[in-house]
């Protein structure tokens, strides 16, 4: 039996290692740990609830586990065999306890490829992996394959890259074999820097070897004998983990001179990245990791000509190499026959915002966004009216009731005004003003963006200015022109990907939020309520029965009236700070 | 441009650092990232001393140091509290997480408190999601937290 224990950033930030060391000892002390194994595991995904103890084969799943449940799991699960229920998952709607995850709405609609090991093998320890098929793929492509029918496989299975571009991984991997130098590079982008993303991290955590395994096919492939993984230095956890599992894989001879028995060399070393979003650009990514700063360059040459310093490196995503490995197992047909007609495969994502469930999923292409929200993610957090979602981080866009229904693939959210981006989902309420989420994503491109081109660096800048403007209730109907002229310019004539993109997010905010946009600008009106500036406190009359209350609490003396009288907020002095309607006991101070 | 006086055995180890790296300029930023191990920030006299050791132009350095946010030329606090303003944290509520620390701390993002022990700043996604919003103190985690939790934060490294 195996004692399965969530080792993500998240259910670490919940203490889950005190709880599995508390398993271990308890284990230990019944003199059970002959039999019963206790693991730390990648992510399960499901982060909402964590921490997460699975207990298998029976697929028991138990949520928001705490170190002091762990002597009533071992006792009463392992050792008398009955189910902790209180710990079950509970179906949200009809309260039911759930025992086996396989029931789980999160996980009955979910296809995991990329994921499939993470949250079932330690991390830690290569053999798990191995036991799981893993270095079999490496092992038929070295011993049965030549490269070039390596590449025809990868190609056939029409995977494209998970990192945004939507690139075919086959034929990069064939435009940089096809390169000639006598030193070529494989490198993983693992600087996941959209915020709300979490996908890569979760990966590297939880099944770092199928990346390994897979950056060493692509060097097989595209003749080089050297992987560098450009990592975050802000996900240590990813990093200690990913170190372990090289210096494994070259303990067993799957890394190193000599592969297997062949005469394949292939090593990985470690880059980190420190803090920049354009080094998600590859071109800034091959800069950052030469030692410059991460500015991007124009292409061509693409990197797969001349890149890491100009040899020929072919750089793909972390969750693209996680997918490798099985197409080679299981065959390009296989691969080919999830998803749609031009997207294949399935595609992680990170859901997170206003959700019920937020965590990790990974689901075909091809799944409509009403299946991912409702049924995966369990709907909209606290009952509330679901009202977008945004796709593609910063580069991305805010999607809408109508596009619910629309399957997910690269092509149709390009069609609906945003993209796939690297697999960010943040869902939005009723809550959530939209002219105020176009400026959050802009203030984020302004503090990113590289500056190295003037469409990016000061027309971002101006686009940030103009949204301020319009949230603090100063802007005119002519400025919502503005923004959509110079979002179109700056898209037109930037640089890089990062500059050509950052307006999506104001453009398709525009497009389906027209309404909350003219608000703003005519009535100066903020229906969510987030745009203070906007806001009006005002005393209802019929209401006010003179406590005072509101008065006495106002940090500015705005409120004027008699004791017992009426009271009156003056709004030139008001600062807006809810005071007063926090205070008043009688519902008379409300916001208009 | 600096008048910090970095003691000798630090330098030493400075030195052991770049040479680690066989003063190879284009490991300039693992090189960073191991000073500021060492230091907890990168001030000039630091930026000056690796330039010369990878023979490259302190210009060069403060560019990189200065173009990546992870680097910083200020001192931390005792207590580094980072707040998460990735989208998620953003739309469950960081914004008033931060006000309320610049608040109760009364010192500005970016900024230390006079008596050196905490510092604030943001940071773009942990990947902790499901428990936005997240707040860092060193190394540590608190998920959910809510403008009325900052007070017992702070109280629990005041001391």
């Amino acid at each position: 039996m195996h004692i399965l224990v969530c080792g993500g950033t998240g259910c670490h930030a919940s203490e889950s290692e005190s709880l599995l060391s508390h398993l271990k000892a308890i284990v230990a002390d019944k003199g059970l740990d002959k039999e019963i194994q206790v693991i730390a595991t990648g992510c399960f995904g499901f982060c909402e609830k964590g921490p997460i103890v699975k207990i298998m084969p029976d697929n028991t799943f138990y949520t928001q586990v705490t170190p002091a449940d762990a002597r009533e799991i071992i006792e009463e699960h392992i050792i008398k065999g009955r189910k902790v229920n209180r710990l079950l998952y509970q179906d949200p709607e009809n309260k039911e306890h759930i025992a086996d995850s396989k029931h789980m709405g999160f996980y009955k609609k979910q296809i995991r490829i990329a994921l499939r090991n993470c949250g079932f093998i330690d991390p830690e320890n290569i053999d798990e992996y191995i036991s799981r098929d893993g270095y079999e793929a490496l092992a038929k492509c070295l011993t049965e394959m030549t490269p070039q029918q390596v590449i025809e496989e990868m190609k056939k299975s029409g995977l494209r890259g998970r990192g945004g571009g939507g690139f075919s991984t086959g034929l990069k991997w064939e435009i940089t074999s096809k390169s000639v130098s006598d030193v070529k590079y494989v490198v993983c982008n693992a600087d996941e820097g959209d915020p709300g993303a979490f996908m890569d991290r979760s990966i590297l955590e939880g099944d770092p070897h199928s990346v390994i395994e897979a950056m060493a096919i692509c060097g097989y492939c595209i003749g080089a004998s050297i992987g560098l993984v450009y990592i975050r230095a802000e996900y240590p956890l990813a990093i200690d983990r990913l170190k372990t599992a090289i210096a494994q894989a070259r303990e067993y001879g799957l890394l190193g001179n000599g592969i297997l028995g062949t005469d394949f060399a292939f090593d990985i070393e470690l880059r980190y990245g420190a803090g920049a979003f354009v080094c998600g650009e590859e071109t800034a990514l091959i800069h950052s990791m030469e030692g410059l700063r991460g500015e991007p360059t124009v292409k061509p040459p693409f990197p797969s000509v001349s890149g890491y310093f100009e040899k020929p490196t072919n750089v793909n995503n972390v969750e693209t190499f996680a997918n490798v490995p099985v197409i080679i197992n299981k065959g390009a047909a296989w691969f080919a026959s999830i998803g749609t007609e031009k997207s294949k495969g399935t595609k992680v994502f990170a859901l997170a915002g206003k959700i019920n469930n937020v965590g990790l999923i990974e689901v075909p292409m091809g799944t409509t966004l009403r299946e991912v929200i409702y049924e995966i993610g369990g709907g909209i957090k606290d009952g509330k009216k679901f009202k977008a979602v945004q796709t593609g981080g910063p580069s991305g866009g805010c999607l809408t009731e109508k596009h619910l229904d629309s399957p997910i693939d690269y092509d149709n959210l390009i069609a609906a005004g945003s993209m796939m981006g690297s697999g960010g989902m943040i869902v939005m309420d009723e809550d959530d003003c939209m002219v105020s989420i176009a400026k959050f994503y802009l203030d984020f491109t302004v503090e990113e963006s590289c500056g190295k081109c003037a469409p990016c660096r000061i027309g971002n800048k101006r686009l940030y200015e103009i949204l301020d403007k319009l949230t603090k209730g100063n802007g005119t109907r002519e400025d919502i022109d503005r923004l959509r002229n110079l979002s179109q310019v700056i898209k037109d004539t930037a640089l890089c990907g990062l500059g050509q993109t950052s307006p999506n997010p104001v453009l398709s905010t525009i497009e389906n939020f027209w309404d909350e946009y003219i608000e703003h600008v005519t009535d100066k009106k903020c229906r969510s309520g987030q745009c203070k500036a906007l806001l009006q406190y005002v005393i209802e009359a019929e209401n006010c029965v003179g406590c005072t209350a509101c008065a006495r609490n106002c940090p500015v003396n705005a409120i004027s009236g008699e004791r017992k009288g009426v009271h009156v907020i003056d709004q030139t002095t008001c600062i807006k700070c809810g005071a007063c309607l926090e205070k008043c006991k009688f519902n008379a101070v409300f916001i208009k | 441009m600096a008048n910090i006086k970095l003691s000798a055995n630090k330098l030493d180890e400075l030195r052991e650092v770049c040479k680690s790296f066989n003063n190879e300029k284009g490991e300039l930023i693992n090189v960073l990232h191991k000073a500021q191990g060492i230091f907890g920030y990168l001030p000039a006299e630091v930026q000056e001393v690796i330039a010369k050791e990878l023979n490259v132009s302190v210009a060069h350095v403060y560019g990189v140091v200065t173009f990546y946010s992870f680097f910083t030329m200020l001192p931390k606090g005792e207590h580094p509290v980072s707040i998460c303003l990735g989208t998620a944290c953003y739309v469950r509520g960081a914004e008033k997480v931060i006000e309320e620390f610049k608040r109760i701390l009364n010192i500005n993002v970016g900024e230390t408190t006079p008596d050196g022990k905490f510092s604030l700043a943001c940071l773009r996604c942990v990947g902790a999601c499901g428990l936005a919003p997240v707040v860092l103190v060193g190394e540590k985690v608190f998920g959910r937290v809510a403008p009325d939790g900052v007070k017992d934060i702070i109280a629990e490294y005041a001391k």
